[in-house]
């Protein structure tokens, strides 16, 4: 298929390994931001064929599992209220909250639909005029324009029932919390790409400049990463890091500028709250006033009650690179996809259910 | 205005009767089911394969099929996979009120194709109307009788280490096909069910004289699933190669972008065998030659190595797990 098999070619894959393994020499602990990655590089078992000196930690690149607790148990309390119907992108819906999920909630009765698209949501919003109709937004730059264009397309349609509960998170507030904290130890970041396609690379100087961690953006399929690797090992051989783009297919260093003046029209910049990370300053989006309107938080009363966080679940630690999913007690044993302890191993592109479903460090 | 099926057609009074008789009884006209007694009387000989299985999929319309042929087809593999000749169908439906006439003719004619290729009789059936929104337009619960040939032993459970893995085509067409018809994905258009009889093919298969050990459809769950459940059942390794699998450029187009796996999506006309190694080209030969295995083909093999555990090797030869399908990635299709 083309644009897809281009960059799965098995011959220039085997080429870029042999690079790589023949040019790095010093210990590189590499995290890749997104998801996205995770889940490519544990399917393409990434993994075993890169040398020993380099090591692939997971980072917090994936918008389902770093909803907190307290945050989905407002969308449950706004899916347990009387004519609301909660519509929400798939995975969220299987993610253990304190007390419930939603998926729980549309067992026991709630209004829960699974939409590809905020149009789709807009859509039920305009054939259930009688009913409230609450979008669950969450994910990165990369939907925060989409959903910001929904709320628009509402304004200007007249369509007054629809709301969003506006779980949005940015991605350079977040990495320069975690590497403020201290804990995290990585010489090079894999940057997100679809991120990225809004943002441009200009967000992320500061990570080189003031950290000195090397930084390349990389697309999603195996050749894209093994190619980011490359540079990566060419940054942190050279001592010289810098932000490069390797996902050039997708990225203008300046992002997408429509995108963006989309997304500041409707969103004001807020703290956000991460799964296992916590409030991390201007990392989140909130309606404007001008929209309120249209925001659930400010339309709807709800009481979700204190967030209970689930015991022996390390999700956290592994949202923040510290931890694989492999040193967690409960990983496999008591957590798997049938039954998931912690949002990791629910969302497709969490780092444990990628780890459990691709078999990562079996066998050890 | 539009002939509907109304709640009075599955009332068992005069409209019930009129629909079977004037309906269905002509369409499957046989001496069995002409009688319309309580139940089909006839006779079997040897060992039987007795399945049956309900259909549910939205929308009852696809491309490459609908729920009728689907009913038959589905019904016809489950006996397939045992080695059995498939004999003699049921045909129960249940059917919301007010769905149009018309669509359940194209229904029951599409059925009526299904059998026919498959050269096997429906004998008993029955009919059922529910009210509005207790069903979704139409379910068909189908069960099916058949022959199992003397010296023929198909069990999931006979793999042995050395069998080659065959598949008879390429994957994922039918989640493919049923999802863009849901969701109205305009770009997977042309992705069309594979939904066949796959009886014919699986009697020449073993006609070949090749031991064919394990046999099974991969339907939802699609061939991990399948696979899994061959090396959990007979407690060996199984290897695949990702080299070698055959995936449409519309069901990969579509995986890629609906985040699919097409190793876990729904095929309804193809079939994995596992085989005794030395036959193994022989088969695919015999296999290629049948409409329905044009595509088949060596994918893999069983291995004394990491006994229960699906592995496969990526192009770029580095190696994962292929884990049993958990939860559901594509509801109701079918």
């Amino acid at each position: 298929m083309k644009f897809i098999n281009e960059y799965r070619d098995a011959e220039l894959g085997k080429s870029l390994i042999a690079r790589i393994k023949e040019r790095s020499t010093k210990p590189a602990r590499l995290m890749e931001f997104c998801g996205g990655h995770t889940v490519s590089i544990a399917k393409y078992g990434i993994r075993q064929l890169l040398p020993p000196t380099i090591t692939m930690l997971s980072g917090p690149g994936c918008p389902v599992c770093v909803t907190a607790s307290a945050d989905l148990d407002k969308a449950i309390a706004l899916a347990k209220l009387p004519d609301v119907i909660i519509t929400t992108f798939g995975d969220m819906i299987k993610v253990p909250a304190s007390r419930s999920s939603l998926q729980q909630v549309k067992a026991e009765g709630g209004d829960v639909r699974i939409v590809y698209s905020t149009l789709d949501a807009l859509k039920i919003a305009q054939s259930n005029p009688s009913k409230s109709v609450v979008f669950i937004g969450v994910g990165f730059e990369t939907t925060a324009p989409t959903v910001a264009a929904s709320v628009l397309q509402a304004a200007q349609q007249g369509i007054d029932n629809y709301y969003v509960l506006s779980l949005h998170k940015l991605c350079p507030p977040v990495v320069k919390a975690l590497l403020d904290s201290g804990e995290v130890k990585i010489d090079g970041i894999v940057c997100p790409g679809h991120v990225s396609v809004i943002i441009g690379s200009h967000p992320y100087e500061f990570i080189p400049r003031d950290y000195g961690i090397a930084c390349v953006i990389s697309g999603f399929e195996p050749l894209d990463i093994l190619q980011c690797v490359d540079m990566l090992v060419d940054q942190i051989e050279s001592g010289q890091p810098r932000v490069e783009i390797a996902y050039r297919r997708g990225v203008k260093p300046e992002g997408n500028r429509i995108a963006l003046e989309l997304m500041d029209k409707v969103f004001e910049v807020c703290d956000g709250n991460w799964r296992g990370i916590g409030v991390v300053p201007g990392s989140g989006l909130r309606l404007r006033k001008e929209y309120q309107h249209y925001d659930a938080e400010h339309n709807f009363e709800i009481r979700p009650g204190e967030p209970i966080e689930p015991k022996g679940c390390i999700c956290g630690d592994v949202l923040r690179a510290v931890k694989t999913p492999l040193d967690c007690k409960l990983f496999r044993k008591v957590c798997n996809p049938e039954h998931p302890v912690g949002p990791c191993m629910v969302s497709s592109e969490g780092s444990c259910a990628a780890y459990y479903q691709y078999g990562e460090g079996y066998g050890r | 205005m539009e002939d509907k099926i109304l709640l009075a057609h599955g009332s068992g009074g005069k409209l019930s009767h009129d629909l079977v008789k004037q309906n269905f009884v002509p369409l499957f006209d046989n001496a069995f089911l002409n009688k319309l007694d309580d139940s089909a009387v006839f006779e079997l000989k040897g060992r039987l394969a007795f399945t049956t299985d309900s259909y549910v999929v939205n929308p009852i319309f696809f491309p490459g099929g609908d729920i009728g042929k689907l009913a038959v087809c589905g019904t016809v593999n489950d006996l397939s996979m045992m080695g059995a000749v498939p004999k003699y169908l049921s045909i129960a439906l249940i059917i919301e009120e007010g769905l149009l006439m018309s669509d359940l003719k194209r229904i029951m004619g599409s059925i009526k194709k299904a059998v026919q290729e498959a050269g096997i009789k429906i004998v008993t059936g029955d009919t059922k109307v529910v009210n509005k929104g207790s069903a979704d337009r139409l379910f068909i619960n189908s069960a099916g009788v058949g022959v199992i040939p003397p010296g023929v032993d198909i069990s999931g459970s006979n793999a042995r280490v050395g069998d080659k893995v065959i598949l008879s085509g390429s994957i994922g067409d039918h989640g493919i096909a049923v999802i863009s018809q849901r969701e109205g994905l305009q770009f997977s258009s042309s992705v069309k069910s594979d939904c066949a009889p796959l009886n014919k093919l699986v009697a020449e298969m073993l006609d070949s004289g090749v031991e064919i050990r394990c046999l099974r459809d991969p339907t939802r769950g699609g061939v991990a699933s399948t696979l899994n459940e061959f090396a959990e059942s007979s407690n060996v390794g199984i290897r695949i190669e990702e080299e070698n699998l055959p995936v449409h450029e519309g069901v990969q187009a579509a995986c890629e972008l609906l985040g699919f796996d097409p190793l876990y999506v729904a095929n309804e006309g193809k079939l994995v065998a596992l085989v005794a190694a030395g036959g193994a080209k022989k088969v695919v030969e015999v296999m290629r030659r049948n409409k329905y295995g044009k595509e088949a083909a060596i994918i893999g093999e069983v291995v004394s190595e990491h006994p229960g555990r699906v592995i496969l090797k990526t192009r770029m030869g580095a190696s994962r797990i292929v884990d049993m399908l958990v939860g559901e990635q594509l509801p109701r299709i079918c």
